[in-house]
Formats: structure tokens, sequence, C-alpha cells
């Protein structure tokens, strides 16, 4: 026991000897989350917008108000005719161009189908269609307001977005990088910190020792337990600070699966240095092979619905895809383990795979 | 009597098609300094792998302390103290840390063990707050030494000990291992450094995989019996290939900066010698010295590799 503490011991030393590491373990998700939360955003600032108003009357006024209400549009120019909402687009002073057909409210009122046209710029698609819709929504739900006047009390129809109703980013990103960091400390630190002791010829000497496998095994991974631990603190309490993202499930079952995933995550590091010789090797493998997949096929930034049949099929060996939905889960929707217990599943199976894949491949000789 | 700590028996270890150990047989006395001697690629270090219980052979058995490498390699790893090739210590650890993380992994106690390493760790003392990977080459050797001893092994195994080490510090780890034997420490040891020989009790001679053979250092150069002549020359290349050439030469090959010469006869006359010395200048060879000495360990080395590689 007296060995064992005396090696975990030498291990945090390695790991506070070098600033460089530790800096980047810290530093990264703390920048990943200030990029993504404020600079990389997928919501709608505002936008610039051109209006041809060919009814000047109190219906097509009030949208416009409307308009100029929401954060999202900003009236700069009233054209008069149609090109010269495509030259303002063409010169980039306006990226969408509302157009009035005449005699709005006459055919509003009527129900004779009022002409609104929308037009966006969609030389960038992503932001053109987000402007669309919001754009829609808005006249919709003005339309809505009008149709169903105080005196006729009917049915109103509302539209809300759950969960997250301000659509921000940070609600995908946090999650999303609590499972990256973890993924990227546990495995490949863990990988490499193992590797490093064969490269450098100690590890011969660490198994000539008394020392079991399990415990050098265990003596290498706690320390990177513990600084995963640390990490998705760090970036929860940032999140909740900074971001004041909501936490809307039990932190007791955000730790447990946070934990599983980390040992998860550790036996894969493990595993890894079982195959690698060289701390490149293990290096390349944990980036090319667990990185890469984790960012892109966990769902972290591409929905797993919208990919090909395939890549579905990958996607679901990916430990962190699961490990993403569960955090979504607690963090966001605040669901319990009833409706989590299969993700819950497939990580403690792959946890146990793993753990038994790297006991097979340890060795307690050199070959 | 003195009994076996070390005994290998038809050893044979093969990675792929390279044959890395091909038939060893040896025995290491209790008390004793062996030396595997033999160049790179000889099959030292796999050799000593296997009596470090981190190979196992494909074929034959070694003992170490009487236990079994494979069958036993627990109850051998706690009474081996191992020095690796490249010197183990973690280069971001201090010279204290280091000493004091070996010692703990074997449960052993600094203080307790102390009066083993006291000459060595009196050197390293001014430098124990230094980090390991700063340390000069020899200073690292003496570290290396400390934490393999410090849970005061039974035997102690040192792979190339005083390769990429400078001449005075080699010259003091070799005094080193002269006290521990002292101690009762049973030491295996290679090295490439045929010079380094004398220093042990006995030596196995090794080359590609096979030791050619095993006796003291004294009674392995007397087992040299043609006779030696060193010629010193101007042209070394010409002279070469004319020595090769003369009707009595057994072998020719350059020692350092001069040439052993050994006769096919069994002895030289001071006439022979003078043949020899007119021969090389009617092949206007300059020979600036030429006379007997007495073999060396490097000549029974070459003779017996020779020897080998010819039948």
């Amino acid at each position: 026991m007296r060995a064992f503490a005396g090696f975990v011991r030498k291990e945090f030393r390695h790991i506070i000897r070098d600033p460089r590491t530790l800096l980047i373990l810290f530093g990264m998700p703390v920048i990943q989350l200030v990029l993504f939360g404020f600079a990389i955003s997928t919501e709608l600032r505002t936008s610039n917008l051109a209006v041809l108003d060919m009814s000047r009357d109190e219906v097509s006024g009030a949208i416009l108000d409307r308009m100029r209400d929401s954060e999202y549009f900003n009236i700069v120019e009233d054209v008069g005719s149609e090109e010269d909402i495509n030259a303002a687009m063409q010169a980039g002073r306006v990226k969408l161009g509302l157009i009035f057909g005449p005699g709005f409210a006459g055919r509003f009122s009527s129900g004779d189908g009022a002409a609104l046209r929308i037009v966006t710029d969609a030389a960038d698609p992503n932001t053109a269609r987000l402007l669309q819709s919001y754009a829609a929504a808005i006249v919709r739900q003005f339309q809505r307001e009008q149709l169903n006047a105080p005196e006729t009390p009917g049915m109103r129809i509302r539209t809300a977005l759950l969960f997250n109703p301000l659509l921000q980013s940070v609600y995908m990103f946090v999650p999303g990088l609590i499972v990256v960091v973890l993924m990227l400390v546990s495995a490949l630190m863990t990988s490499i910190a193992i590797t490093r002791e064969k490269e450098m010829g100690t590890m011969e000497v660490l198994l000539v020792s008394p020392l079991r496998p399990f415990q050098i095994i265990l003596g290498k991974v706690l320390p990177y337990l513990l600084l995963s631990c640390l990490i998705a603190a760090l970036i929860l309490v940032l999140s909740q600070t900074v971001f004041a993202l909501p936490f809307n499930g039990s932190m007791l079952l955000f730790w447990v699966e946070c934990l599983l995933f980390i040992f998860t995550s550790l036996a894969l590091g493990i595993f890894i240095s079982t195959v690698a010789r060289t701390q490149q090797v293990a290096m390349m493998v944990s980036l090319a092979g667990l990185l890469m997949p984790t960012i892109l096929l966990s769902g972290f930034i591409f929905p797993i619905e919208n990919m090909p049949l395939p890549l579905q099929v990958i996607a679901n060996i990916i430990p962190a895809r699961w490990f993403l939905e569960i955090l979504k889960g607690v963090m966001i929707k605040g669901l319990g383990i009833q409706q989590l217990w299969t993700q819950t599943a497939v990580i403690v199976f792959m946890l146990l795979l793993f753990t038994g894949l790297s006991i097979r491949k340890f060795n307690i000789r050199l070959q | 009597m003195q009994s076996t700590v070390v005994r290998i028996e038809h050893l044979v270890k093969r990675f792929g098609d390279v044959q890395a150990l091909d038939d060893c047989n040896a025995e290491v006395l209790q008390g004793e300094i062996f030396g595997f001697i033999g160049p790179d690629g000889a099959g030292k270090t796999t050799l000593f792998r296997i009596l470090t219980t981190l190979l196992t052979p494909d074929e034959g058995r070694a003992e170490v302390l009487g236990l079994d490498v494979v069958d036993d390699y627990r109850r051998i790893r706690p009474q081996l103290g191992y020095m690796p090739g490249r010197f183990s210590l973690y280069h971001d650890l201090s010279v204290e840390e280091n000493l004091t993380f070996f010692a703990g992994i074997f449960d052993a106690d600094v203080q307790q063990n102390y009066e083993l390493i006291r000459d060595l760790y009196e050197q390293l003392a001014p430098f124990k707050d230094r980090r390991a990977g700063k340390l000069s080459g020899g200073m690292k050797q003496k570290l290396a030494l400390c934490c393999a001893l410090i849970h005061k092994p039974q035997l102690l195994v040192l792979d190339e000990p005083t390769t990429g080490v400078d001449a005075v510090s080699r010259r003091e780890f070799w005094d080193m291992l002269g006290r521990l034997r002292e101690h009762g420490i049973s030491i295996v040891v290679s090295t490439p450094y045929m010079d380094e020989a004398r220093r042990c009790d006995r030596i196995a001679l090794i080359q590609d995989g096979r030791i050619l053979s095993t006796d003291s250092p004294q009674a392995l150069s007397r087992s040299y019996r043609r006779p030696l002549l060193s010629v010193r020359v101007k042209q070394s290349f010409a002279a070469l290939r004319a020595l090769r050439e003369f009707k009595h030469a057994h072998s020719v090959y350059s020692f350092g900066d001069a040439l052993h010469y050994s006769d096919a006869r069994t002895t030289l006359t001071g006439k022979d010698i003078s043949e020899l010395r007119d021969y090389l200048s009617g092949r206007s060879i300059e020979v600036e010295e030429l006379h007997p000495i007495e073999p060396t360990i490097e000549d029974s080395f070459m003779e017996l590799s020779t020897e080998r590689n010819d039948g």
C-alpha cells in the first residue's frame, strides 16, 4: 500500500512538473467554452432588412413595426423597386428583403390572400434559412393575433421552444465540451503517460518491482481521474456563472454518469497504451481514433439523425454519443435515470468491454 | 562450496526470423561478478530480460536464485536489482525523489539500506534537488545504480551500465561493483568493452546469440595459444593485406592503431620475425614497430568468433 501511495505521488509530480500540459488541460476547456459560447454562435444577431412596400397601409405598417421591435431585424432601407432590393443585397447592405404586394390590408382582412414575399441572401444558406424562418414566425404571430381578435375568444396557437427557449448554442456546447474534454484528458493523457514509461525504459523496472500490474495501472490513471473531475467541475461552474446555463437534473446523477464515462475513457486510454509502443503512436491513435469521432459523430456538432445510415451505425459504437445524450438529458431536460437507463447501460457495457480487453492485453512481461 | 545464483541451460529466444539467443549455457556463482562480453546485437539485453523475468525463453530454461524465471517470476522479482540499458530514471523527478520512489515501490527504506549506497550517494548528495534529466551521464549511472540497490537485492543485473559514460566514471563504477561484491551481492553485468572484462571474476564471451566461451578473464587470455605480434605501420590497409597474404599467417586484424598478427606456427624465433619484417619491406611497407605481445581477451574473442564463423 505504501508502495502504491508512492507511485501515485510520483504520478502527480509528473503532471505538476509539466506546466505546459497542465495549462493546455485547464486552458483549453475555458477557451473553447468562451469561443463556442460567444464567438462561434449559431444564433442570429441583428440583421439589416430592406422593405418594398407597395401598399403602405395599416397592416403592412403594423408588420413592419413588429419587425422593428424584434431584436433580430433592423430596417435600414425603404426602396421603390425589387431591383433596389437586389442591388442592396448584392452590395451586402441587407440580408433580407420584405415585399408587400398592393392592397395588402384589404386582402388581409378579406382573407383574399394578401401577398408578402420574403427574400433572403442565400449566399450564406444557413443564415438565410434562419432569417427566413424568424421573419416568417413574426408575420405568422401577427396574423394569429389579428385573426383571433379579443372579441372572438377562441383557440390561440402559440409556439414554444422547449428547454432552450432562446435557442442558445451554449445549451449545445456545454455538454459537448464536457464530453470532448473528458475524453481528451482521460484517454489521450492516460495513454501517453503509460507509453512514456515504456519509452523511457522505466516500465521494465516497474514490472520487475513487487508492484502488481493492476497497481501500476491504477496508480497511473488515478491522477487523471481526479484531473478529469476537476475539469468537468470547472466547465460546469463556468457555464453557470458566465452563461447562466440552468441545471435542471440531479447533480448526483450527473456525477455518477460523468464518472462512468471517465472510467470508460480511462479504459480506452489503457487499451491504447497496451497496443502503442511510443508516445507518438499513442497520441495519433487517441486523436484520430477517439477525439475526431467524438467531435464529429457524437452529435456534438452534427445531429446524428441527419447522418447517412452507415455513419449512424458507426456513431452508435462511440461512447461519447451515448454520454452526450445522457448529459443533455440530465443538464437541460432534467431527466432521471428512468429515462436514461438505456444509454447508461450501453456505457456500462462499453466500460466492461474495454476494461476486459485492457486486462487481457496488459502484460506482466515485455512481450 | 559456492551456490549457483543463475543457471541457464540450452536457452533459445527468437524474434520472428531473428535468432536472438541460440543454445546458451552458463552458470553464475554466489558472490561473483559475472560479465557477458560481446558486441552490440550479440543478445546480451535479451538474455538479461529473460533473467529478469521480462521475457520468456522459447526453449531451454533459466533459473535465478534457484527459482524458474517462468513459473516463479513473482518470487524472483523482489530479490532482483535491475538496471536496464538506458538508465531508467524519471527525468522530471529530482535525484532524491527518484531514489525515494524506487525505494518505495520495492517496499524498502532508504535509511535502512543507506549503508549499501553510501559511497555512491555521497557523490550525488550535492545535487539531490536537481532533476535527474539534468545530470551528466556518469551521475545518471550512479543514481540508477543507487535506485537498483536501495532494496538490497540478492542479485544485481546490470545491462551495459557503462555505455555512454566517461572513462573516470567507468573506473569508479567498477570499483563500486567490487565493494558491492564484498556485501555478498552477486552481480551479472554486460558490456561491449573488452577492457572492462578484466574487472569481472568470470566472463562469458557472447556473439550472435551464442556463448563462445566461459572462464576467468586470465584463463581466457591464456587460452590463446598462437604467437602474436603487434605491427605498427604507416600504411595500415596495405599492410593488413600484405600480412594476410603472408605464407605463415593465421589471422590479421587491426587493433586500435596497430595490427595484431598471429602466426600459424607454434613458436616464433627471432629469425622468423626478421623474415616477416623483410617481407613487409619487400612490399615497400615501412615498419615502425614489430614485436611479440601477450594476448588479451579481445584477441581471444576474435580468435573464438572467427573459429566459429569458419567452422
